[in-house]
């Protein structure tokens, strides 16, 4: 068996490649990552649910399938799951108090996925309460830390996946993004994340917050890995309405693209007011390696950015108060003890078991869509949500992708955001990729001290392709996504 | 159009969620910060322009009306606070 730091660190690729070529079995992987999420995640929080024995059992599957010559080609690996996908017969808590209690019974369509391909599950990673935060404080579970720097935060709400795969708990998981939930985490931690186009992967089982911007998916090393995951869970599905009829195409053929020629727009309202200097240096000079691989740059104007987070704390909140009126006490969850009548057991168990930010969302929510600022609000957002769909539209008639930060700043210190509102303007550069529907990735593109810096590349729908094979090539001529904190590496 | 105590506390009966009358407070400024940042959404001229209610323009896809899923009342009631004989129990609503 090779050792077992070299494993930590490797990505799913190579992890994969060593399952083929016998160099290790799936049970001896797993019990790598197991033992360094026992020894390592008492600090970081990255993980609510460990799944020791259904993992150790699914690796012992997978390496039977394997010695029966019917692997495919990622069995054995094993991953994290954000704990937003229902998992049959493991605790899905979303985050919350409200769900602590509640074992899935039956498995989000992705985890099938998984599942039918042989990917071993570790278990369910932290996250802000129902996917509600940029910075991942606000789970009943406590804080996740930053790997690279441990007063720092890991980023919301994909922030525990992000710190699993930084800290080298797994090689790989699962996220979610209704506004940069995937791409924000990837770029504090130093890893790849996707958010693929609005429809391309399948919401069903994913537990649901703002439903026409919610998207599941990859978080890992690489945009390698990323592309043998979305190969894995991308396509239609008869059970999500939402998800889209289209052909699935090979996302690791995709990998090989030329540069030459590749057109980079770069919004000039991302290089405004608010971005930290070394974060701008660390995307231009990402941007620069590009250039001197043959792309051309030109700025490109995306003129309603200023109104996307006005938009989304509009349409975010009002889709919220209507998916989590289902968190009743009645079916599932929790509830309140004694209730005197029914309006009292659905107050008192909501009280109990929602926090404070999910419960600021369903009351702005609630109050947005009230007889009389229906109209004002409402549909005033979805208009203006029209307009930065627009944007974007416009911008890949001359483009064929746009550059910018994944974030204005690296990761800021746990704690920093007081109020709500100062938090909710750090996504200002990943929010409005949710409400135009298009995919997004985050790769690792410097430090700023010793917190990551991340690159975000964006592409018109259904251009996950494009993104991965442009983020591939960029991790073939830098190393940054090869950069590991110190956190973890004296253990095996 | 800003929000006051009786609005948060209107809000948090629509929604069914318990909030006592000075738990509401500490809401409120909140509240009206971000109501405040969303006005901007006002000053933008939208006539002529059609709500976006799906980011693909999709409409719901329809499926043929047969029934696919099989009766799994007791697998999925096995999550259920409180029920009996098959249903799920609540309290009394009628007297």
């Amino acid at each position: 068996m090779s050792s077992s730091i070299a494993l930590h660190d490797k990505t799913l690729s190579e992890l994969a490649q060593g399952l083929e070529a016998g160099e290790y079995t799936s049970r001896e992987l797993t019990e790598v990552f197991l033992a360094r999420i026992e020894r390592l995640d008492g600090e970081l929080n990255s993980f609510i649910t460990v799944c020791r024995e259904e993992a150790l059992r699914d690796a012992d599957a997978a390496d039977a399938r394997r010695a029966a010559g019917k692997a495919a080609p990622l069995t054995g690996v094993p991953m994290a799951i954000k704990d937003i996908f229902c998992t049959e017969g493991v605790r899905t808590s979303c985050g919350s108090k409200m769900l602590d209690n509640f074992i899935s019974p039956y498995d989000a369509t992705v985890i099938e996925k998984l599942r039918a391909e042989g990917v071993v599950m570790l278990g369910k990673t932290n996250l802000d309460e129902f996917a509600m935060g940029s910075s991942n404080e606000n789970s009943y579970y406590g804080p996740v830390k930053n790997p690279w720097d441990l007063t720092a935060v890991p980023g919301g709400s994909s922030g525990g996946s992000a710190a699993a795969v930084a800290a080298g708990l797994a090689p790989a998981a699962l996220g979610t993004d209704t506004g940069g939930s995937i791409r924000q985490p990837a770029a504090f931690c130093g890893i790849t994340g996707l958010k693929p186009t609005y429809g391309r992967v399948s919401r069903y089982g994913m537990i649901a917050y703002a439903s026409s911007l919610d998207q599941g998916g990859p978080m890992a090393r690489s945009a390698e890995d990323c592309a043998r995951l979305m190969n894995v869970i991308a396509g239609a599905d008869p059970r999500d309405s939402t998800s889209v009829v289209r052909g699935v195409p090979d996302y690791v053929e995709g990998l090989k693209y030329s540069l030459k020629g590749l057109k980079i727009g770069l919004p000039k309202e991302y290089f405004g007011e608010g971005l930290t200097p070394e974060v701008e240096a660390s995307v231009r000079a990402a941007i620069k390696v590009f250039e001197d691989a043959g792309a051309s740059v030109q700025e490109i104007s995306l003129p309603h950015t200023h109104l996307a987070i006005p938009t989304y704390y509009v349409i975010a909140p009002a889709e919220a108060s209507s998916n989590l009126s289902r968190y009743d006490g009645v079916r599932f969850g929790h509830r309140c003890a004694d209730p005197k009548d029914l309006e009292d057991l659905y107050k008192r168990t909501r009280e109990e078991g929602f926090g404070d930010e999910v419960k600021r969302r369903i009351l702005i929510g609630t109050h947005t869509l009230s007889e009389g600022f229906f109209d004002a609000y409402y549909i005033k957002a979805q208009k203006v949500r029209r307009l930065i769909r627009q944007d974007f539209l416009d911008a890949f008639d001359q483009v064929d992708v746009l550059m910018g930060p994944a974030a204005p700043t690296p990761a800021f210190d746990l704690g920093a955001h007081k109020d709500p509102l100062s938090m909710y303007l750090q996504d200002l550069y990943t929010i409005a990729i949710n409400l135009a529907g298009i995919p997004g990735i985050s790769v690792p593109a410097g430090l700023a001290g010793k917190r990551p810096v991340g690159l975000q590349i964006l592409g018109p729908h259904f251009g996950e392709q494009t993104l991965l094979g442009v983020a591939h090539q960029f991790q073939q001529l830098t190393d940054w996504h090869r950069q590991r904190p110190e956190f973890g590496q004296e253990h095996a | 159009m800003a929000l006051e105590h009786s609005d948060v506390l209107r809000a948090a009966h629509l929604a069914r969620l318990g909030l006592a009358s000075q738990d509401a407070e500490a809401y409120v400024e909140d509240l009206n910060q971000i109501l405040s940042m969303v006005d901007q959404l006002q000053q933008v001229n939208t006539d002529g322009i059609e709500p976006l209610a799906h980011p693909l323009e999709a409409t719901q896809r329809l499926r043929a009306d047969e029934v696919t899923e099989s009766n799994q009342r007791e697998h999925f009631q096995q999550v259920a606070p409180v029920t009996e004989q098959g249903l799920y129990l609540v309290p009394r609503v009628v007297e």
